[in-house]
């Protein structure tokens, strides 16, 4: 028997084709008489259509073919669908207006598609993409949420009045106002929680092709979730069965929420493969995902938390507007709403909280989930305003969020969930040690000395991940099912392929996945292969957001893993002429109790297809198996971020002296690919605090931060190396105890920063992203206030 | 109006027939199907196209086909030996957990590479200003930083 693999810290086994070159990324699939794609795009945030003209474009050098959303409707293909179904206050559907893959009269944002062209070469695509004549009426647009319904502002959609797609709420609002009229202190804040682009780093790509042999079609795809993918093109937009498309994502360059979504360039280079009879490749441009990838977060909030005497939190009044931009995109309405507010008890007792949330439509890129989704914006809201109300009353915020902190468990929230297990003391004594908390006095006086301000925050997080029980998404709008599929395939020599819907874009599962598997199996990690990514091999999958791999798709797996492992014990049974009863299972072996009779897991795979000497009358032959998993409740990784940072009061700038993280993330099969999701989050988050923010111009509606030099992802300079710990109480409804780590960072971290940076400026609030010219604002408003 | 460039890539001598305003990146990951050279951005902002030509890392979407003519590049498919065992660098990122989705991966290991020959022992603050050029959306840089110091020593050790 080998050495137990989970917990293990393993390279991992994607990293040599990755170091190598020899990763194969979408854009790398290059297929037989390939043609390419390129998309006119609005330069307009708010436009009619009054003609198009393709005629100078037919004459451009390799042009094929060009289609415009005349021909997508003569085509008769649907539009984009939303995937989750939000009622509002008075019990109606929210407003779905129709998202055309290409603009049927009208664009609504900048970057909006309007046609597509198809060359021999991509830049004959573009160069006759240039030859496409637009006649726009221009109409003004609205870009600001707070703005949309605002009387007389520019109306989007008919089917929308004031730009609504929905007003929602969750909790008791007259229980919720009258513990406010009781309390003896209440803190409000009003704040932004910044739009963000999410910019994985490998562009998207969508390769379609067409197969009139069979009929059928192939689509490569930059996606996080292929079968998901399939199943909204084929069932809602293009009307076809769902067995004759295969989509395949192989390896795909980060995602964190903008990969997860039907977009019009899949579909629309699908559709048009089977026009020209020819593969048909987009491969966007950085310029263009800054348009046309979904956008994250953009919520307006006013927030208010009621105390009494001792800080104990009496209740939570919350109201946010959020930007759903243009359109609907794949699952934008459930963030802000379902993910969003069912997080405000963060780790506390609240006993009461009420929550409105407006969405409402702009001319803007649609907004959907990026890394957190709702969650952040949560954790923002509810950190925030913890750490303002323990300032003002005086209050230690570590002491306040103590006093305040849910103990026992299972406990149900006021907002709709039912955390089963935590311990947040365990994480906050952590991490107060860990970031040296105690000498923090010390080095601000030394900063002082320098001529510097110091200032020290804390964040202390919650999350839903593992999302989630597919009824109780049913019953809040969800339109499609939240389960996994694995399948486990041993093969005759005993080495094994697993099948995971899950799919991995970074995280590491071609590890993580074959070390829970090889554990369970007692053999070395290389015998262990896992598929992912193509809907052609994978039974089913709901794909990878939310956290949810692990718990979800990692469970499916080991279900799987079950069923082979029975299947053996009945096979090693009657190899070892022994009772079932009687036969053990550890890790690769099985036993007769109280006999030394034993069969490795080898041995009996092989028998499975090699049945000579078999139980013919009771079993099939061969050892594979599949399982669907469907989580009985969400799992709550919870943790506590502690930042200290040092600030220049001249020029503004935020340097981060230390960051600490402690999370529970419930069981941890690899710990160093835990702390790599840890850092990455924690860095997205920084960046929304610190660097990042998506601005339109007012006026035009035209997106001011459209490249890298003027929207900052952070740098290896703009950030500290991280101080990770975790502890650990394992899930209680999941078999590997797990709950997910790919969030945690970008949700805890912007409250830790902004909190450190307002208690370093000795403010109550400021907009991120804290720029240095933002920071040193601040500041003068201050000094003349 | 078509030009012929020739040029030697990862030790082969090649040529191929390419457009003026054609880049250099164009040519290694279409003419020569070279495509562990990614493109992640359009304004020579992200690094992840970083080749070395002449000894020296550059972004190679930032080159023209033509300014190539002549000259010695080498892509991340040249790196490791030729057995297929990883050059010390590569090595060090895997053993450190330096990379995630992989895409930046290629362009920050042929900067790391560069870098390294005039860094044998480098600080932290040197390797985060070394990779100014270089984008990296998944990993917050913490294991890039200590794969290439850990690389970088390991160069140094095996010359
Ligand atoms: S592709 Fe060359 S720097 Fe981004
Ligand atoms: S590993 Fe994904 S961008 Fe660096």
């Amino acid at each position: 028997m080998n050495a137990p693999l989970i917990g293990a810290r393993i390279e991992r086994k994607e990293d040599y084709r990755f170091l190598t070159g020899a990763g194969q990324y979408t854009d790398d699939v290059e297929l037989p008489r390939q043609s390419y794609a390129a998309f006119v795009r609005s330069p307009h945030a708010h436009a009619k259509i009054r003609k198009i003209s393709l005629d100078k474009a037919r004459q451009a050098p390799g042009f094929i073919a060009a289609y415009t959303g005349e021909d997508f409707a003569a085509a008769k293909l649907g539009g984009l669908p939303c995937g989750w179904l939000i009622t509002d206050v008075n019990g109606q559907p929210m407003k779905e207006p129709p998202h055309p893959c290409l603009a049927q009269g009208k664009v609504r944002y900048v970057g909006d598609q309007v046609a597509i062209v198809v060359a021999e070469t991509s830049e004959q695509a573009r160069d006759a993409a240039e030859r496409v004549n637009v006649d726009y009426e221009v109409l003004p647009a609205v870009v600001d949420g707070s703005k949309a319904r605002a009387k007389g502002a520019p109306q989007l959609h008919d089917i929308a009045p004031d730009n609504t797609c929905y007003v929602w709420a969750l909790g008791d609002k007259a229980v919720t106002d009258a513990a406010f009229a009781k309390a003896a202190h209440v803190t409000k804040l009003d704040f932004i929680n910044n739009r963000l682009i999410p910019n994985a780093l490998e562009p998207r790509v969508a390769n379609g092709s067409y197969s009139r042999a069979d009929d059928s079609y192939t689509l490569y795809v930059a996606s996080q979730n292929p079968h998901v993918e399939r199943l909204l093109m084929t069932a809602f937009v293009m009307g076809l069965p769902e067995h004759k498309v295969r989509v395949v994502a192989g390896d795909v360059g980060g995602g964190f929420g903008s990969k997860i979504y039907l977009y019009a360039e899949d579909v629309a280079v699908t559709w048009a493969s089977k026009q020209v009879n020819r593969p048909v490749k987009w491969t966007s441009d950085r310029s263009e995902a800054f348009l046309s990838d979904a956008h994250g977060r953009d919520h307006h909030t006013v927030a208010e938390l009621a105390l009494d005497k001792d800080g104990k939190f009496l209740a939570m009044r919350v109201k946010t507007t959020a930007n759903v931009g243009a359109y609907l995109s794949t699952f934008a309405s459930c963030v802000p709403t379902i993910l969003y507010a069912t997080l405000l008890a963060g780790q506390y007792k609240t006993p009461v909280i009420h929550c409105e949330v407006t969405a409402v439509f702009t001319n803007t890129t649609p907004v959907d989930a990026y890394r957190g989704a709702g969650r952040p914006e949560a954790t923002y809201v509810v950190e925030r305003l913890v750490e303002t109300a323990a300032r003002e009353m005086k209050i230690d915020p570590a002491e306040i969020r103590r006093r305040n902190f849910i103990t026992a468990f299972p406990y149900q929230t006021p907002v709709a969930l039912m955390y089963d297990i935590g311990d947040y003391n365990a994480t906050m004594d952590a991490a107060q040690k860990l970031a040296d908390v105690s000498g923090f006095s010390k080095r601000k006086e030394q900063s002082i000395k320098n001529g510097k301000l110091r200032g020290l925050g804390y964040a202390a997080y919650i999350e839903a991940c593992g999302i989630a029980p597919s009824a109780v998404a049913g019953s809040l709008g969800a339109r499609a099912g939240l389960f996994e599929a694995g399948e486990v395939r041993v093969h005759p020599t005993g080495s094994v392929t697993v099948f995971t819907g899950s799919h991995s874009h970074g995280q590491g599962h071609e590890t993580t996945f074959a070390q829970v598997v090889a554990d369970r199996l007692g053999m070395p990690i290389e015998n262990v292969d896992i598929v992912h990514g193509d809907t052609s091999k994978i039974l089913f999958g709901m794909g990878t957001y939310g956290s949810r791999s692990i718990a979800v798709g990692g469970t499916a797996i080991v279900k799987a893993l079950d069923k082979v492992i029975a299947k053996g014990k009945k096979i090693a049974a009657h190899l070892m002429e022994a009772a079932e009863a009687d036969v053990e299972y550890d890790r690769g072996v099985y036993t007769v109790k109280g006999t030394d009779k034993k069969k490795m897991f080898g041995e009996v795979a092989f028998a499975a297809y090699v049945p000579h000497n078999y139980p013919h009358d009771k079993l099939e032959p061969g050892l594979n198996e599949n399982a669907f998993y469907d989580p009985s409740n969400f799992t709550f990784p919870a943790g506590t971020y502690v930042c200290e940072v040092e600030v220049d009061p001249e020029t503004g700038v935020v340097r981060i002296e230390k960051f600490t993280a402690v999370d529970d993330f419930g069981k941890i099969i690899n710990p160093m690919i835990v702390e790599g999701q840890v850092h990455g989050g924690l860095t997205q988050g920084i960046g929304q605090a610190l660097t990042e923010g998506c601005r339109y111009d007012d006026a035009t509606g035209q997106l001011l931060t459209g490249s890298f030099m003027d929207y900052c992802i952070p740098r290896a300079t703009d950030v500290p190396s991280y101080q990770v710990d975790t502890r650990e109480t394992p899930c209680t409804h999941n078999p590997l105890g797990v709950k997910g780590c790919g969030e945690a960072g970008a949700i805890g971290a912007p409250a830790a920063l902004m909190n450190a940076i307002t208690d370093a400026l000795g403010v109550t609030d400021m907009p991120m992203p804290a720029t240095p010219q933002t920071v040193w604002r601040t500041l003068q408003n201050k000094k003349a206030a | 109006m078509a030009v012929k460039v020739s040029l030697k890539v990862n030790g082969k001598s090649v040529s191929a027939e390419v457009e003026e305003r054609t880049l250099l990146v164009t040519v290694i990951r279409e003419n020569l199907r070279l495509t562990g050279t990614h493109v992640g951005c359009d304004t020579a902002q992200c690094g992840a196209c970083t080749v070395s030509m002449n000894g020296k890392a550059v972004k190679s979407c930032s080159i023209l086909a033509m300014q190539a003519e002549g000259a010695e590049v080498m892509t991340i498919e040249g790196v490791a030996k030729p057995d297929g065992t990883l050059h010390p660098m590569q090595a060090a990122f895997k053993e450190h957990h330096g990379l995630q989705c992989g895409f930046c991966t290629p362009g920050m290991v042929m900067n790391a590479i560069d870098f390294a020959k005039s860094h044998p022992n480098p600080s932290e603050q040197e390797v985060r200003e070394a990779l100014e050029g270089n984008l990296c959306r998944c990993t917050g840089y913490h294991n890039i930083v200590k794969a290439i110091g850990a690389g970088a020593r390991a160069m140094a050790a095996s010359k």
